[in-house]
């Protein structure tokens, strides 16, 4: 029977991706063909999303763009035996986007059916747990240490000494927390992972909590993510059902289970405190630390909370080994780094790869500029408190430490791409706006100070004592970074002061002679 | 949204009640509620404040927290329009200013006939197909007017 792949993640959906596939069944059923539908994730080529696949002898043959009504033409140029059509991209794996990726992380995204233990197993799955069972917790934590993987969530901190620190705090128990809270705009990595590959999650968190002495895990899913709460759901009952979850996980004797939970749209519980709040039922108000989460975390124990891609990336790290990871990436920028490439750009998608690609080169090379055709202006790295670089500086080469030097940072991966019809000053703008939203309200400089950042920013574009007004921005926004607590208020001001430091012009629009126009 | 049944005691203390033996229970909670009856009735504060052992007023707290968390019931239908950079770049602030202005709704407002509640959300990770939407939990990408305008009498139809 014919394989017929057509994505379920959230991105193909909402292209059509549904009735695309009622299309093919409605199609199938009429020709008298027999096909065997498998829902797998996005292959991150999501430009071309709906992108059906057929499995033929010669690889998988990918259609891009399938609209319901290119179906019936797709059957008549024999697409089920990889026929060719003027949709067709020919072999998935050959293609450039895919092909010149080093996919670690996101390995089996897209390719298997996320759902389904035994295709997870046929791929590779479930070796990394093999092995933390074989080497026991303290070798477990020295390969994630050797490895130099650091947390995907933004800041950046060795998982292993984290791991560690919570393995070595005496406790009665201990838990795992994923943050699933990926609220940053331009990033979608952590979705189409427990889309695509929900056991690698699975398995991750489990590898951590054996490797800490855990027996509880929580994922924390933001609440925007239905179809991916749908799939994580079927997932972990699957787990549970195959004996990967329960009291003896793959008969080692080892005690773990995983709880889903659900956030409730506030931004701020993508910080870990705040998460670790909203988890315990309260108010996502940020905690002061210390003392860490990896000493008093959930429910006043030691807690590993880590973000999806670190936990999803301990299978291969175990698996291959840390060394291994370790042998990609630049400087203390280690292994890998999902980018997802976003906005106004022509191929928006994930691309794995080591760190080290210039800002340009993933723009330009990789994204292939500006949906729009027009100029890059812009590209804000790292999500809404993510600094907006512009094309001047698209030499700095992605990684944690480079992104440093110029007062940006890499966050999760995230980048949104603008074209020159962006007004910087309302970026900024916003930018302030959006941290008075979604400041929880513990620091004033955040709480306030967001606040009176969108009125002095108002003050400024309609021409108000603007050089006194600018510095006056500029004065709060070093104390809402020295004043604030996490990196809500704390980093907030990063895009606003990138867009001071590199468009000043967008800022003096009012008081510009108007012999410029 | 259609499905959620009229405000009843009886049942939001079942609804407590199932899920009391969860560590940290007030989140999974106030979603259920909000699943059963649209919204979260004033009347559950007090109710999950004694069942949870914390004041009134930290339940309060709670409650009004959170973004997500209605305190009166929306529209027959909602549609979540992204707001956030990547949407931006895509123009999705004149494409749901103008929308708003058609339909003559204000951001978080719920049409006359009860047909449409129109929200703001920030980012649904949909950003390599940005504008992004949510209706009714589905997702909708490279949202423009055409698609919004079908959306709202779609709505009105159903």
């Amino acid at each position: 029977m014919t394989k017929v792949y057509v994505p379920r993640d959230m991105a193909a959906l909402a292209v059509g991706a549904k009735r695309v596939l009622a299309a093919i069944e409605k199609e199938a059923a009429a020709r008298g063909e027999t096909i065997q539908i498998i829902r797998n994730g996005s292959r991150g080529l999501l430009w071309l999303e709906p992108l059906v696949e057929v499995e033929t002898p010669e690889g998988r043959i990918g259609y891009g763009n399938v609209k319901p009504s290119d179906v019936p033409s797709l059957f008549d140029a024999g697409f089920l035996k990889g026929g060719a059509h003027p949709l067709s991209i020919g072999k998935v794996e050959d293609h450039p986007y895919w092909a010149k990726q080093t996919r670690v992380t996101f390995e089996r995204v897209g390719i298997i059916d996320p759902v389904n233990l035994d295709d997870y197993v046929a791929h590779g799955g479930g070796q990394g747990l093999a092995k933390a069972f074989e080497i026991g917790p303290a070798k477990v934590i020295e390969e994630v240490t050797k490895s130099g993987l650091r947390g995907r969530g933004g800041a950046g901190f060795p998982a292993g000494i984290k791991w560690k620190t919570v393995a070595d705090a005496p406790a009665d128990r201990r838990y795992v927390v994923t943050n699933a809270d990926e609220g940053d705009s331009g990033t979608f990595a952590d979705r189409m992972v427990m889309e695509g590959d929900p056991f690698v999650l699975i398995e991750g968190m489990t590898i951590c909590g054996y490797a800490i002495g855990a027996s509880k895990g929580f994922i924390y899913l933001r609440a925007e993510y239905p179809q991916c709460a749908e799939v994580l759901t079927e997932a972990l009952e699957a787990a549970r059902k195959g004996g990967w979850l329960g009291p003896n996980v793959r008969g080692s004797g080892f005690a773990f289970d995983i709880e889903l939970r659900i956030g409730a749209g506030a931004y701020v519980c993508g910080e870990e405190t705040s998460l670790l709040e909203s988890l315990e039922g309260h108010r996502g108000i940020v905690r002061a630390k210390p003392p860490l989460p990896a000493h008093v975390g959930f429910m006043g124990r030691p807690t590993v909370v880590n973000n999806v891609l670190t936990l999803a990336t301990a299978p291969a790290i175990l698996a291959k080994g840390g060394e291994y990871y370790a042998s990609f990436g630049v400087g203390r920028s280690r292994g890998t780094m999902p980018l997802q490439i976003a906005g106004n750009v022509k191929f928006g998608g994930l691309y794995e790869t080591p760190f080290g690609l210039t800002l340009g080169e993933i723009v330009n090379d990789i994204g292939g500029g500006t949906l729009s055709g027009r100029p890059v202006r812009a590209v804000q790295c790292g999500g809404p408190l993510g600094a907006y670089v512009p094309p001047s500086l698209f030499d700095t080469p992605f990684d944690y430490e480079a992104f440093q030097k110029h007062d940006s940072l890499i966050g999760h991966g995230g980048l949104v791409v603008f074209d020159d019809t962006v007004d910087m000053a309302q970026m900024a703008r916003f930018g302030m706006e959006f941290c008075a939203i979604e400041s929880c309200g513990k620091c004033t400089p955040c709480r306030i100070g967001s606040t009176r950042g969108v009125e002095t920013i108002d003050k400024i574009v309609e021409g108000v004592d603007v050089e006194a007004n600018i510095e006056l921005l500029s004065d709060l926004c070093n104390t809402m970074k020295f004043g604030s607590l996490c990196a809500l208020g704390g980093f907030a001001p990063y895009p606003v002061e990138s867009a001071l430091r590199h468009y000043p012009e967008d800022f003096r629009k009012a008081t510009l002679p108007a012999a410029a126009e | 949204m259609s499905g959620a049944v009229p405000w009843n005691e009886a049942r939001a203390q079942e609804i407590i009640d199932a899920h009391l033996g969860l560590e940290g229970p007030a989140l999974p909670i106030l979603h259920a509620i909000q699943e059963e009856f649209g919204y979260v009735p004033e009347a559950v504060v007090p109710q999950l404040a004694q069942s949870l052992n914390i004041s009134r007023a930290e339940m309060h707290g709670v409650v009004t927290f959170y973004h997500d968390f209605r305190h009166a019931p929306a529209g027959r239908h909602v549609l979540k329009l992204c707001r956030a950079e990547s949407c931006q770049s895509m123009g999705s602030e004149k494409i749901a200013k103008d929308f708003l202005e058609r339909i003559k709704l204000e951001w978080g407002g719920t049409a006359n006939d009860g047909s449409l509640t129109v929200e703001a959300i920030y980012c649904l990770g949909l950003c390599a197909h940005s504008p992004g939407a949510l209706y009714d939990g589905e997702p909708i990408g490279r949202v423009d007017a055409e698609i919004l305008d079908e959306l709202a009498s779609e709505a009105q139809k159903s």
